[in-house]
């Protein structure tokens, strides 16, 4: 049991754990700064439970190693930063279209191109959904704590095994590198999905079935159905086609198998809120800021709350639409030049006003910087 | 305006550690074993954090520790309560982010300039050579005078802590370094 | 009992092509994969593999297309990079068998990479590489081994370039199998799959393939059979190649199983010992 008690542990490290306790049995990576922990705990991990560790020649070679193992029926993850984000996108792709569980790490640093190894970054918001080429959809979390990373993680996995995806988690170099107390779970303190298996006998099955959830049954290669995988835009048996009244129905489950879905996907941290007049919205390492700036705020009586994204891809605007309802401003802080807040001006009414603090020099955002704003937006 | 900011109360439940000295002194493992004994000890949130990069190979080198019982929300230093200045360089470069009345550390075998009377100055890197045996215990030196002054951490946990993390066939002598560092710790606190 | 007929043999074989697929294939009439996948099919019936314990993986181009045909557990992926995937499926699932089917510039060119990195680490993949000397699919641009001087799209004047040796390279990177065979010697092709396919380790089969629809039309080396019978000509078994100078082996291909190592261990091997002694250690 001694596992299990309170530790201090790092954000990538945690990441590991989390992704064991959801199952994760297949790693592949390449070592990239602020990312390289989670392969060397996974190198370290992985064996001792009879999983397979593996780092390849590059980043494209370990996300396709990934779904490949996925392919097989191992829940595989890699972990990275931008410059190997920008490497796996092609590949990525292949996982959307082939509807191949698996999971990716950011862990960001400033970009663009080599840009700030050791720096913390947002600035991978929009690629993660928009990232690879094509019409998909996207799912993707957000962790703000070491211990967030855990249940996010899990979490990551679980989104990935229930809707046949790609998830990525959106981590970055301050929650990446520094440590908090955390308890690991206990087996069974957390539900673990699995991707559903088919029924029907291999002569009956069809690979790319359109079910009522839209999510196709999966089996592992070696367990009797003998189906093919393409990155070719398929039909239900998983062969290459060029038929509208094919290619439209493959589209269209891509993006509403998710996006039916999105109230279940949504997830977001609400504090102070209830009769909050001004709203700060934010993710990751800037949700700890805003709680702090709006935590200080309320000591000088402002009717200020934060709301934190877990849930980064899909948008939850339903969520957020109810949430901001009763406001009258809201401040979107991110470590980018401006990226989410597009989202919020999206989904919010006109007579919400969105203001911005952007940060895109490597550090965090303070809570000074988001108290002189609130200050100049009162 | 400037309304908002002359009326808000800076947060009293949060305390917050910088290590600092140069590449090499061991100032992130001195703050993860700080936050270990601390988090470990009595269940108090922690939070550490370093800089990295080249940094992390000479020069200045910084590590903070955030301790609170609540939820640690900003997870790197607002305005330190506690400086440990190992080298002239990091004095400097730190000196200005220690809050009014907070607690200054130094070693008085490499600091030589210090900006105010208030002030703890002990020569950890010579009691490290000459007392413990090896400068590389410096650090856990240090951390235990920090613990005697300040009380941040009781002694057991720290004890615990630093032998937990101590690399096989050095135990005796981080264990002699936690007692010189307490011992002399306490002269000063008199 | 009596010996298999001709016509048992051939309804064995089909068995092999997938029974919901529409037919017929992407390839030109007169293509060399053909030749490929028949060698490979029975190559697999001769070892009598249980087809649901093979995985065959390709990437991008002409040559990609054969896994799809084929009623295997079938990993049609992204240019280049067959072999990455492979490795995944392998290293996850050691006891599957896992087929890589790849052309020259697949494997060569943007798989560059991957390629000598499979052949280093010595993964239990089998690799056919159907060397035809052109980009196929794309319309006849010129790959990592169109010969110096060679006509193509994109070397309108002559290649500027020199070839790979594609079984020089993979076992100067580590590969413990290396043979090579022409579309013309189908039955030796079928036997040195075989071989490639019972070898523990890396191993790579190099099939000289014709393309005679852009390969054969720019560089005037006739329809596909006189491309395929210059393969005959052309081809010299490694036996004899050892004892010819090098000026004679110009425009020939060697041919035949041209090295094998069987004392080299094999990756997913080292690792379950990794994983077996931490058990022990437990």
């Amino acid at each position: 049991m001694a596992e299990h008690k309170r530790k201090l542990m790092q954000g990538n490290i945690a990441c590991v754990q989390g992704a064991i306790y959801a199952g994760m049995r297949f790693f592949a990576g390449y070592p990239i700064t602020p990312s390289t922990e989670v392969a060397e705990g996974s190198a370290r991990e992985l064996p001792k439970i009879g999983g397979r560790f593996i780092q390849m020649e590059d980043e494209i070679a370990s996300i396709a190693a990934v779904i490949a193992a996925s392919v097989t029926g191992k829940k595989s993850m890699t972990a990275t930063s931008g410059p190997g984000f920008s490497l796996m996108l092609e590949n990525i792709g292949y996982a959307y279209i082939t509807e191949t569980p698996c999971v990716i790490v950011n862990v960001q640093r400033g970009g663009p191109s080599t840009g700030l190894p050791t720096k913390v970054s947002q600035s991978d918001t929009m690629q993660a959904r928009w990232g690879t080429h094509g019409d998909y959809t996207a799912i993707a979390v957000a962790p703000s704590s070491v211990g967030d990373t855990i249940t996010e993680t899990i979490r990551a996995f679980n989104l990935a095994e229930r809707f046949r995806t790609p998830v990525t988690i959106l981590l970055d170099e301050v929650i990446g590198h520094m440590r908090e107390m955390v308890t690991l779970p206990e087996p069974g303190q957390y539900p673990i999905l699995d991707r559903v298996k088919p029924t029907v006998p291999p002569d009956k099955f069809e690979p790319f079935a359109m079910t009522a959830n839209l999510v196709s049954p999966m089996p592992a290669y070696g367990e009797g159905y003998r189906y093919n995988v393409t990155g070719l835009t398929h039909d239900t048996m998983g062969f290459a086609t060029n038929r509208a009244d094919e290619i439209w129905p493959k589209l269209d489950k891509l993006k509403n198998k998710i996006e039916h879905y999105t109230d279940e996907i949504a997830k977001l941290r609400v504090e102070m809120m209830d009769d909050a007049e001004i709203a700060y919205i934010s993710y990751g390492t800037v949700a700890r800021t805003s709680l702090q700036a709006a935590s200080i705020a309320r000591t000088a009586g402002v009717k200020v709350g934060s709301i934190q994204l877990y849930t980064i891809w899909p948008f939850p605007d339903k969520q957020l639409l109810e949430l901001c309802a009763r406001c009258k401003k809201v401040i979107v802080g991110e470590l980018n030049m401006g990226q989410i807040v597009h989202e919020v001006k999206r989904v919010l009414p006109r007579d919400i006003e969105v203001h911005t603090v952007q940060r895109y020099d490597g550090e965090i955002l303070t809570p000074l910087q988001l108290l002189k704003k609130l200050e100049e937006v009162m | 305006m400037g309304k908002l900011l002359d009326k808000i109360e800076i947060p009293q439940d949060r305390y917050e550690v910088r290590l600092s000295g140069s590449g090499g002194q061991g100032m992130i493992l001195a703050a993860v074993i700080l936050g270990e004994a601390i988090g470990g000890g009595d269940g108090r949130n922690v939070v550490q954090s370093q800089s990295y990069g080249p940094e992390a190979r000479g020069g200045a080198s910084k590590s903070d520790v955030v301790i609170s019982s609540n939820e640690i929300y900003y997870p790197k230093a607002m305005k330190l309560d506690m400086l440990l200045a190992m080298t002239q360089e990091s004095m400097d470069k730190y000196y200005e982010d220690l809050k009014e009345g907070g607690t200054l550390i130094i070693d008085s075998t490499l600091v030589t300039h210090v900006p105010t009377e208030n002030y703890y100055g002990l020569p950890f890197t010579r009691l490290a050579r000459e007392e413990a045996g090896h400068v590389m215990v410096a650090n856990v030196i240090a951390l235990a005078a920090i613990g005697a002054i300040t009380g941040v951490v009781s002694r057991e946990a720290l004890t615990e802590s630093v032998l937990s993390r101590a690399p096989r066939g050095t135990e005796e002598k981080n264990r002699k370094a936690v007692e010189i560092g307490w011992r002399e710790g306490l002269k000063l606190k008199k | 009992m009596a010996a298999t007929t001709e016509k048992q043999r051939s309804d064995a074989i089909l068995t092999y092509l997938r029974p919901r697929k529409k037919f017929p294939s992407v390839w030109c009439a007169g293509c060399g994969n053909g030749i490929v996948m028949s060698a490979l099919v029975r190559a697999i019936d001769n070892l009598k593999l249980d087809k649901n314990e093979v995985i065959m993986v390709s990437g991008i181009g002409c040559t990609s297309r054969m896994p799809v045909y084929l009623d295997f557990n079938s990993l049609h992926t992204t240019h280049g990079r067959a072999l990455a995937f492979a490795t995944g499926a392998k290293f996850a699932q050691p006891k599957m068998k896992v087929i890589v089917v790849t052309g020259d510039g697949d494997s060569l060119a943007i798989g560059g990479n991957h390629f000598i990195h499979a052949c280093r680490r010595n993964i239990d993949i089998t690799c056919i590489l159907i060397n035809n000397h052109i980009y196929g699919m794309t319309g006849g641009q010129g790959s990592p081994t169109t010969p110096a001087g060679s006509f193509s799209t994109t070397t309108p004047y002559g290649n500027s370039e020199k070839a790979f040796d594609p079984c020089a390279l993979a076992q100067a990177a580590g590969a413990t199998f290396v043979a090579r065979h022409t579309v013309h010697h189908a039955p030796q092709l079928e036997k040195i799959i075989m071989q490639a396919i019972e070898h523990r380790g890396f191993s790579l089969v190099e099939a000289i393939s014709n393309c005679h629809t852009y390969y054969g039309r720019l560089n005037k080396s006739g329809d596909a059979v006189a491309m395929i019978k210059s393969f005959k000509e052309r081809a010299v078994p490694v036996s004899k190649a050892k004892d010819m100078p090098a000026e004679e082996l110009v425009g020939k291909f060697v041919v035949g199983n041209l090295y094998e190592n069987t004392v080299k261990t094999e990756f997913c091997d080292e690792y379950q010992k990794m994983v077996d002694m931490l058990a022990a250690r437990k």
